[in-house]
């Protein structure tokens, strides 16, 4: 069986796959990075969204061969070392963006994508329509997007732009 | 520097955010046992058919499998039970045909488990499932209440006539039909309660564990309940006592009520890995949880409502017939009568009710409680039902529903449909709510939408709902096969510091942040030095679990109840360390006190003095500090409120979009402000998901045409606005915390105030009612029928 070799948060591995296997199944059973979640089967729910490369995708449809030689990160990679929370994530825990915490993951990788390709600053509409892939049962969403637009300035260092609120 | 205050009435922020914002969340598929093998379910593709063969023999060679069981295997075995009988109208018990764990010569829905693959890797247990050979021989189905009870129809169980499960009633006909006789006017509505699938983001999961060497059974489940797990299971399918048999539910993805049910992988898993004697791990694909997880609603209904001239209520009368799919769930017969019928009366002053609720049986995945849970089904039908009858007699929405509430000063109230209201004030959460919607401004709002060339349309509803079901002795004379107490164990530690061990569980409620302050409140202990422990039955003395937004209002009741026990019993210490007299101790803000002078004890010294009693009255009073209660509710606890939905629709294309949702509740004590309002906001967004997008949708034969997301509309996050919620609370006159219960207000109260605000946008069209989901294509086909008068044409 073939191998793939890849840097998750910033471990390098090198684990044996089938042609089939999902990268979230390397992430999960593979790894033990259960963060990652898998939450439908039609690459509806967001539930496994991680970043390949700096972009986030979707590990529950991404064939494990398909990222072979690349760098993910995944929920448990994005606080320092020393513990500190990345923005978003402190920012969905300041504003009760999660509930039952299974959609989290999947949504905070998501929302730091959105926030990072959107430098010029997001409004509501756009942070619910950038939120199209994630599905979450619990929050109606209130939260999570007040959450995402929270963390928007404390990532790129400034206030959001006045036009964008 | 003062302590943040983090007691009751704090937006105290999660204890458990941390471990899931970071990726350590512990759902039952992240754990994985030593030996752990894989079980893939076989499950019908047929609505109905006789099984007439299954060959093992291909999949059993097939490479890594372990084993292969089918229903013949599980003959023997209980059927999983149901916890609620119901009586029909004639005093006999209800039908209740045996639920197989297995199929066991019938599958009677899409998605009827046949058999249990077990493996090294789900892979190869899903490789050899595909070489099962299972030859069904398809029979006649249904899939609607109305094609199960029509004449002739196929029966989903031999010799059950009719497919009528029970033909139930609760009322007074007599009373009602004389109040029909002398009413002014009648109007009547028949409706329908779309049938949901509840879709918690986790799919159901359980891993069966056997030790060997001391013959114990260990099942981690993704249960809201794992106690009543543990008796379903242990009692009444595998014949395991309780000792020998451990139920986890450790962190859970959401319910929604799908996982208060006893489910047959519980009982798979758990009796495999007995036999095989490894652990055995089965996770559901989203597709395999919609055709297994208990679907939600699904009622077809006829209301009237009689009112005398002056549009005061005189009557109402329901026919309701209540789909329960293949078989009985748990507490399915429970949802279209004791939380239905008794719902009827709402917030009004209906002198006289009548309701008959027929359960039919049909080719479909079983129905039980989801979010609401009959409730949403009677709010539905009554808010729906006051719209129509002010619309027939010209009197305003509002007006006619103030016209009827029950008045402020009329609690303790008794409805005709069993329950009694403890507290309430309707008239405060509909002024709340009208200002906060600015109802009075909406006609220029119309006007702008109208000038856009859009239909703008607000909507109104003003609901109760019933929480905390109890007591237990009221409950069983009902056909409640379980009490419906709940447990706290709290446990002071020497240092000070407290773990309360309850009998509720937490799976996105924020218990282990909302019953810690309970504790910080009570007792005084720091925040950060109290842990809520739920979900083992190994761990947890007792508990009934979380459902019925019960949680605080009976498990935080049980925790104030073994929270006094400790106050009594450190007051015992401190008067013997102060040399006081008893009665002169008082404790207060963590201190216990002579009355009148500065003497005191800390509560961490005498936490510390109870596990080191040296200085102690040793003849008197035992050692240590740790109390645990039962407690029985008085009675159901009332919430309330009022939900007002503004919605434009773009003719065009009949989308409909809420821009605007209002929600005034009446919880009762608010413990935790931003995790009530986080749980109005999901309740609401399941209700407008039901009113606009959610349908599970049968074909006449009983396959399902909406079984994954490419299928089924979930809301997602540019389907919903921004709510505004709120509350204006009365206390629970009969628990000690005042709390009534927040989870399913939301989606209780508002899909009605969504249906009610879309008839209104389409006034001119002369639409009386619309059957949710109210969907594009059904506005679009309306708005087109139709020869509009728009105002902006």
């Amino acid at each position: 069986m073939p191998h793939v070799t890849l840097t998750v948060n910033g471990k390098t591995s090198s684990v044996e796959v089938e042609g089939r296997t999902l990268l979230v199944e390397v992430l999960r059973d593979k790894l033990g990075l259960t963060g990652t979640h898998v939450g439908c089967d039609t690459s509806q729910c967001g539930a496994c969204v991680v970043h390949v490369d700096g972009a986030a995708i979707k590990s529950c449809t991404t064939l494990a061969l398909q990222v072979d030689g690349s760098s993910v990160t995944t929920i448990e990679g994005l606080a320092a070392a020393d513990g500190t929370l990345h923005p978003m994530q402190e920012a969905f825990r300041e504003n009760h963006a999660l509930q039952c915490g299974f959609c989290t993951p999947g949504m905070v990788m998501s929302a730091i994508d959105l926030v990072t390709t959107h430098p010029g600053g997001l409004t509501e509409q756009e942070i619910r329509e950038g939120l199209e892939g994630n599905l979450c049962r619990c929050t109606g969403y209130h939260n999570i997007v007040k959450a995402i637009a929270a963390a928007w300035p404390v990532m790129h260092g400034h206030a959001l732009p006045a036009a964008a609120e | 520097m003062n302590a943040p205050f983090e007691g009751i009435g704090a937006s105290v922020r999660r204890k458990e955010d941390l471990r899931f914002i970071s990726g350590n969340g512990n759902y039952t598929d992240d754990i994985n046992r030593p030996g752990q093998l894989y079980a893939v379910i076989k499950r019908s593709d047929r609505p109905h058919a006789k099984i007439v063969s299954i060959d093992t023999k291909a999949a059993l060679a097939a490479p890594g499998v372990v084993a292969i069981y089918t229903g013949a295997d599980f003959v023997s075995i209980g059927g999983l039970p149901c916890g609620w009988q119901i009586h029909n109208k004639d005093g006999s018990p209800m039908a209740e045909p045996k639920h197989p764990v297995l199929a066991d010569g019938k599958v009677r829905h899409v998605g009827d488990p046949i058999a249990v693959v077990i493996a090294e890797t789900k892979q190869q247990a899903r490789d050899a499932a595909e070489l099962l050979a299972v030859d069904l021989q398809d029979l006649p189905s249904v899939a609607t209440v109305t094609a199960g009870i029509a004449p002739g129809a196929p029966e989903v169980h031999d010799g059950i006539a009719g497919n009528i499960c029970y033909d139930w009633h609760l009322g007074d006909k007599a009373a009602l039909d004389a109040a029909f006789a002398g009413a002014a006017k009648i109007v009547t509505l028949d409706l329908e309660n779309s049938r949901l699938i509840p879709n918690a983001m986790e799919p159901r999961a359980a891993i069966g564990d056997f030790d060997p060497s001391s013959g114990d059974y260990t099942l981690y489940t993704t249960s809201q309940n794992p106690h009543v797990i543990r008796l379903l299971m242990g009692a009444f399918v595998l014949g395991l006592p309780e000792h020998r048999l451990r139920v986890v539910a450790p962190d859970v993805g959401g319910g929604f009520g799908s996982k208060i049910y006893h489910y047959a992988e519980e009982a798979i898993v758990t009796w495999a890995a007995g036999k095989v004697k490894r652990p055995v791990k089965w996770t559901a694909d989203r597709s395999e949880s919609f055709v297994s997880d208990a679907h939600g609603r699904d009622h077809v209904s006829t209301a009237q409502l009689a009112l005398d001239a002056h549009g005061k209520f005189l009557g109402l009368k329901v026919h309701t017939l209540a789909n329960m799919g293949a078989y009985l769930s748990t507490f399915a017969t429970a949802v279209p009568t004791y939380l239905y019928a008794t719902l009827l009366a709402g917030v009004y002053t209906t002198p006289v009710i009548y309701v008959e609720v027929k359960a039919v049986f049909t080719n479909t995945v079983p129905v039980d409680a989801y979010r609401g849970a009959g409730r949403p089904e009677a709010t539905f039908l009554l808010e729906r039902l006051v719209d129509v009858a002010a619309q027939e007699t010209g009197l305003d929405r509002v007006a006619i529903r103030k016209q009827n509430f029950i008045p402020r000063d009329a609690f303790p109230y008794q409805t005709p449909v069993a329950l009694q209201y403890d507290s309430g004030d309707y008239f405060a959460t509909l002024a709340a709510a009208l200002k906060t919607a600015d109802w009075d401004g909406f006609e220029a709002r119309r006007k702008a939408s109208a000038a856009k060339g859009k239909l703008r349309g607000i909507g109104i509803s003003t609901y109760l709902e019933a929480c905390g079901i109890a007591p237990s002795k009221v409950v069983g004379s009902l056909g409640a096969r379980a009490g419906l107490y709940e447990v706290a164990n709290v446990r002071v530690h020497p240092t000070g510091s407290v773990t309360v061990f309850t009998g509720t569980h937490s799976h996105g409620q924020g218990h282990e942040t909302t019953l810690a302050q309970l504790v910080t409140d009570q007792l005084g202990v720091p925040f950060a030095n109290v842990d809520v422990v739920h979900g083992d039955t190994a761990k947890i003395p007792f508990g009934m679990g979380t459902y019925g937004s019960r949680s605080l209002a009976v498990g935080g009741s049980a925790m104030v109840k073994a929270m006094d026990k400790i106050i009594l019993k450190g007051r015992k210490i401190a008067a013997h360390l102060l040399e006081a007299d008893i009665d002169d101790i008082e404790f207060k803000d963590g201190k216990f006190s002579v009355a009148g002078t500065d003497r005191s004890k800390s509560f961490g010294e005498i936490a510390l003095t109870a596990y080191v009693p040296h200085n102690y009255p040793i003849e008197e009073l035992e050692p240590g500090l740790d109390e645990t209660a039962f407690y029985d509710p008085k009675n159901f606890t009332f919430p309330g409120g009022c939900h007002i939905a503004e919605v434009e629709i773009d003719p065009d294309t009949g989308v409909t979009t809420v821009v605007n949702f209002t929600a005034v509740d009446d919880v009762g004590r608010v413990v935790n402000p931003m995790i009530v309002e986080g749980q109005v906001q999901g309740g609401v967004a399941q209700g407008i998901g039901q009113a606009l997008l959610e349908h599970a949708i049968y074909d006449d034969n009983g396959q399902l045409l909406s079984g994954s997301y490419m299928d089924y509309t979930m809301p997602r996050a540019d389907n919903l606005p921004n709510f505004h919620v709120s509350t204006e609370n009365t206390m629970c006159t009969h628990n000690p915390l005042g709390s009534k219960g927040c989870g399913e207000v939301g989606a209780i109260g508002s899909p009605p105030a969504v249906i009610n605000a879309i008839v209104d946008a389409l006034k001119d069209y002369g639409v009386r009612h619309i059957n949710m989901p109210a969907s594009p294509p059904k506005i679009w086909s309306i708005i087109n029928a139709g020869r509009p008068a728009l105002a902006a044409e």
